[in-house]
Parts: C-alpha cells; structure tokens; sequence
C-alpha cells in the first residue's frame, strides 16, 4: 500500500533578503520584513518534501503538506503542490501568529496531524532559517508519540520500517525505526526540485484546506506561550577591516603574510 | 517569583570523561546559581560514571545525581530521556540548562516536551531577570542577524547554550560535593530506534572544531580541486580546513567540513577564508573566531564587514603569493 507521508513547512522571511532589509518594531517585538521581499518556504523544509517526493518516485506515496501561521501568502505555499505534494493544508489563525514558543507550535501541528487522520511517516525540515529553533519536529514526534530520527541525508521506507542516514560530526549513522515515524531531513539531502510546468497549472487549480483554531479543537491552555520574547536588537558590529593592499593581487597576497606573521597571528 | 529550587546543568560523558561543553555549561550555572541563592546540580547519564561525576565537581557542580546503567553505555535518545525525566523528577530544579551539541540539539526539546515546556534555544548569554527572577536568555535568530531576549514563564525554565558561548573555569580537583544515584528501571524494548551501521569519516590531520588556526574556502573556489591548496596551506600552518555551506552542497568537500548555522562552530584564534562571502548562516558558525582573514574579489562582500584583515582580489592569483610567501617565512 502506498505510504501516507506528511511533510511539515513553515512560511518564512526569505533569508537571502540583505541584512539592512530587515528592521525591528521594538513595541512588538518583531522583526519586520518589508512587503517587497516575498515570503519563501523554509528552504529545509523544501528538503523534507524532496524526501517525501522521492519516496513517491519511487515507490508511490501520497504527499499532504500541513503548515500553521497567522496569514499565508496562498501563492507561495502552493509551491508546496507545484513540486508534488497531493494536499495542502494551512492551519490559519491570528492566534497562529508570531509563536515565540516551539512547545505551541508543536502542539499545534499535533492537533491537525491528528485531525488529518493516519499517516506512515512525517518529514520535517531540521530547523526553520528565520529562528533556528530546531524544536518543533523534535517535540512533535514526543507528542505523537512516534520515534523520531533527526538530520537526515536519506531516507527510504521499506517493509514497515524507516532507515535513514543521521548526520553525526564525523561521519553518518544509518538508523532505522518503525513505521509510523517522524524524521527531520537536512540540506545534505540535496536541493529540492523545480516545480514543472504541468504541476504549476495542476497547483494553479488546486486549492488549500484551512484550517482554524476551531477546527482544531484546541486546549486554549496549550496555546500559552511558556517563553515570552522580550527584545530584538541588530549585534554591535564594531569591526574595522584593514584591506591589504599590493601593486598587485600577488604583491597583497604577500603582503597580507607578512602581516600576519608581523601580528604574530602565523 | 517561584521558590528557588536550584539549578541542574545536564551533562555529557564521552569515554567515561565529562565533555568540554558540559564544563562551559557549569560555568554558565554557576552565577545563575549563586544569584539564586541555590546549589549547582549536575545530571549525569551514562555507564561507569564515577570518574566524570568527579571531573563535573572540579569544575563547578556542588552534587551530582547520576544515572549509571550499563543500557546507557550507548547513546540511545529514549533510554536517556527516560532516564533524564527520572533524574530532573528527582532533583526538582528551578532551571535546566544544557549545551546545544549534536547529544543536545535531540535531548534538549524532546526533555522540554516530555516536561511540559519550550527551550530556550542556542543561548549566547543566560541570566536571571532583575525584576521577574525568570531566566532570561540572549540567543541570534535570523541567521545571526538579530539578537533577541526571551524569557522562560514556566518551570522548569529550560536554556540551550551555544558550544564555547562560555568559557568554562578552571578545574578544582579540591572541590568536593555529594554523587547520588537515582535508581531508574529501564526497559530497553521502550527503544525504538535501531542503529544499524555508522560511517565515519576520517578527518586526518587537525580537528576542525579545536584548531588554532582554520583555513575555509567557498563558492567562490569554484570546484573542489583549489581545496587541495587550502589543504596544503593548512599544512603548513598546522591548521585545519573547513568550508561553507555553499561549497558541501555543490559537493566539493564532505559535510563534516562546514562552518556554520548547520554545521560546526568554531573558535580559532585565526580564521582565514577564501572565496567565502560571509553569509550571516556561515558567520554564525565563525564569529568566534578572534581575527578574522578575508581573500575575496567581492569589495562588498559582507566578509569584509567582519574580517580584520582582507585583500579585495582574485584568490587565483593572492593564494599561490600568500602561500609562497608563508613558505620563504618559515
């Protein structure tokens, strides 16, 4: 039987965006990104959904993509159907907005993966590029009470189980559990596929299932931040770079050894 | 203000030795603990303890719970979290503290959740509010373009520090403190995750995460052959060679050389890039670096705001004299 797999994604401040873009509302606190940057989706996650697509080239999966903000940017979450996956799913709400506590978030996703019904496998990005939390997944798996197997290079599903190679600081570790499992999956997977031109118009047509707080039947006691952001600031950057300089490239080269060795750096 | 009940900092043993990060993380308790007017627990888990429940009172704790079981010899996530549930059900603490290592990143949420709260996550600096008493924690966010202030409202308040955030203090064999043990049934079918084979990569020659001096290259290199050079470079000056994110996802050199938000953190004293434009995810792997070398042809590359030294040009060209020229030095 063709595997159910749900793969999580996060709606994000595009992280190429330049460092000056970016400005703080103190009464927030926020970061504020401005209207001309589009929102992307979190690049690990695009690698979790190469995973989940993978699976379905291989052996045929169906792919549901489920998300949780305050307000989606519809066009660029349904990049999510253009490269494949069958069903979206937006657990839209102004409570959903600006979650500074993983533990909410996870409780969350948790809510409309139960809600979705029964799944083989979820994949998650290793950590979403805006706050490098690396949490949710991790306290998702806890909830649901499925093993969780964390960053991820490869991932195949076969006779009921999941075997993945974990990176380590020195190497991989292949490891397996049972299905239904949660894995994270990161960048070392490899770069997400370019949407077709056929699967653009199919996505095109498609449209998303919204979900609200209500639908979810949420615990109003679980949505309590237990982390309280208190301010956001730009680092001091005090650095003054001395550029070397040379009648030419070669002579900088040179001269930039001797500098070092004169600072006693070399 | 919740009543103080202590500071318990989770440790990590490697080789019946407690690891470098634990004795940072100790060194980051110790005020907090102090201010609160409370003791500094460590938590051990593991097998043959008692050695590293030693090491972890020289350098700062006051008691040691440990939970020593020949099922823990390994690392297995669920045989340890269940263990460390045990373990902080015991001691009751205040506040969690623990380092954001590879062991860290896995336990540090999953503990949180199974305790009914968040992490504060990736913590340069943790103290206590002034007003409130709550751990208060400055971590980046944002690829380490911004830094931002949380506060834990729940008990246990849970912080994550950085590697090398903190410098950890020097070791006091004289200190003398209580090793209890906290007996924990473990049940090894509650394991689920099965390890089948591990691949290690033999990194010869120096280790990029305790090198003095480190030579990176980047995009900018163009493919994976001028990464001998650095690597004849590194020889040289008995450093060690790392990379970006740009260069291991192109394939050039292997995953356990990047620096970076998803990979390594390092903090030599000499840092020495190439061809990197300083994107604020390989920054947040380097800023600790205490000086900071740019060869890149990019005059606005954001390297050259946190370089102290660089040389706007062509490294085709400024590597074989910078080389050359190191060679005649020495």
């Amino acid at each position: 039987m063709a595997l159910h797999i749900i793969v999580t994604a996060k709606q994000v401040s595009d992280p190429e965006m330049p460092i000056s873009a970016y400005s703080i509302d103190a009464a927030g606190p926020r970061v504020v990104t401005p209207a001309t940057f589009q929102p992307v989706i979190n690049g690990f996650d695009e690698n979790a959904l190469e995973a989940a697509l993978r699976l379905k080239d291989s052996q045929g999966a169906t792919i549901t993509v489920v998300s949780v903000g305050g307000q989606f940017a519809l066009d660029i979450m349904k990049k999510a159907l253009a490269m494949g996956a069958d069903n979206l799913i937006l657990c839209q709400d102004p409570l959903f907005a600006h979650l500074s506590d993983s533990f909410v978030t996870a409780q969350v996703l948790s809510a409309a993966i139960r809600k979705i019904g029964a799944f083989d496998l979820i994949l998650c990005g290793r950590q979403a590029s805006d706050w490098d939390n690396a949490q949710v997944p991790l306290m998702l798996a806890e909830l649901l009470d499925v093993p969780c197997l964390s960053l991820a290079q490869k991932v195949e599903a076969a006779d009921g189980k999941v075997t993945v190679e974990q990176l380590v600081p020195d190497g991989y570790v292949v490891a397996e559990a049972p299905l239904p499992a949660l894995v994270t999956v990161s960048n070392e997977l490899g770069a997400p596929r370019y949407p077709t031109m056929r699967n653009i118009m199919a996505a095109n047509r498609k449209r998303p299932t919204l979900w609200k707080a209500t639908d979810l039947a949420l615990d109003p006691a679980l949505l309590t931040s237990r982390i309280e952001l208190v301010g956001l600031s730009f680092p001091s950057r005090t650095q003054q770079c001395e550029i070397i300089a040379g009648a030419d490239a070669a002579e900088a080269g040179r001269n930039l050894a001797l500098k070092l060795r004169e600072a006693k750096l070399i | 203000m919740a009543e103080a009940r202590g500071v318990l900092v989770i440790g990590e043993v490697s080789a019946g030795q407690l690891s470098g990060t634990t004795k940072e993380v100790l060194a980051a308790g110790r005020p907090l603990a102090q201010q609160a007017g409370t003791g500094l627990a460590v938590g051990l888990v593991g097998h043959n303890l008692a050695s590293a429940a030693q090491e972890a009172l020289g350098a700062g704790g006051d008691r040691v719970y440990m939970v020593d079981d020949a099922l823990l010899a390994e690392v297995r996530l669920e045989l340890y979290l269940a263990a460390l549930v045990e373990l902080c059900r015991t001691v009751a603490p205040d506040i969690i503290l623990l380092g954001r290592t590879a062991l860290g990143r896995d336990l540090g949420p999953r503990l949180a959740c199974r305790l009914g709260v968040g992490v504060l996550q990736d913590c340069l600096r943790v103290e206590l509010d002034g007003a409130s008493g709550r751990l208060t924690a400055t971590r980046p966010v944002y690829g380490g373009n911004v830094l931002a202030q949380a506060r834990c409202l729940a008990t246990p308040q849970v912080a994550a520090l950085r590697p090398k955030a903190y410098a950890p203090l020097a070791p006091d064999p004289a200190r003398q403190g209580e090793v209890i043990a906290v007996p924990v049934a473990l049940d090894a079918t509650t394991a689920r995750v099965a390890v089948v084979r591990q691949v290690r990569h033999d990194s010869a020659g120096v280790k990029l995460e305790d090198a003095t001096i480190v030579i990176a290259g980047g995009r900018g290199l163009g493919g994976p052959e001028p990464f001998r050079e650095l690597q004849e470079l590194a020889g040289m000056l008995g450093a060690a060679t790392g990379a970006s994110r740009a260069a291991v996802d192109a394939g050039w050199v292997p995953g356990n050389w990047q620096v970076g938000l998803t990979g390594k953190t390092i903090t030599p004293d000499l840092y020495i890039t190439v061809g990197i434009s300083g994107a604020s995810q390989h920054m947040a792997g380097c800023s600790g670096a205490k000086v900071i070398v740019a060869i890149n042809k990019d005059a606005e590359a954001n390297i050259f705001r946190e370089a102290r030294y660089g040389v706007v040009g062509d490294w085709h060209i400024v590597l074989p004299a910078f080389m050359e020229a190191i060679r005649s030095l020495h």
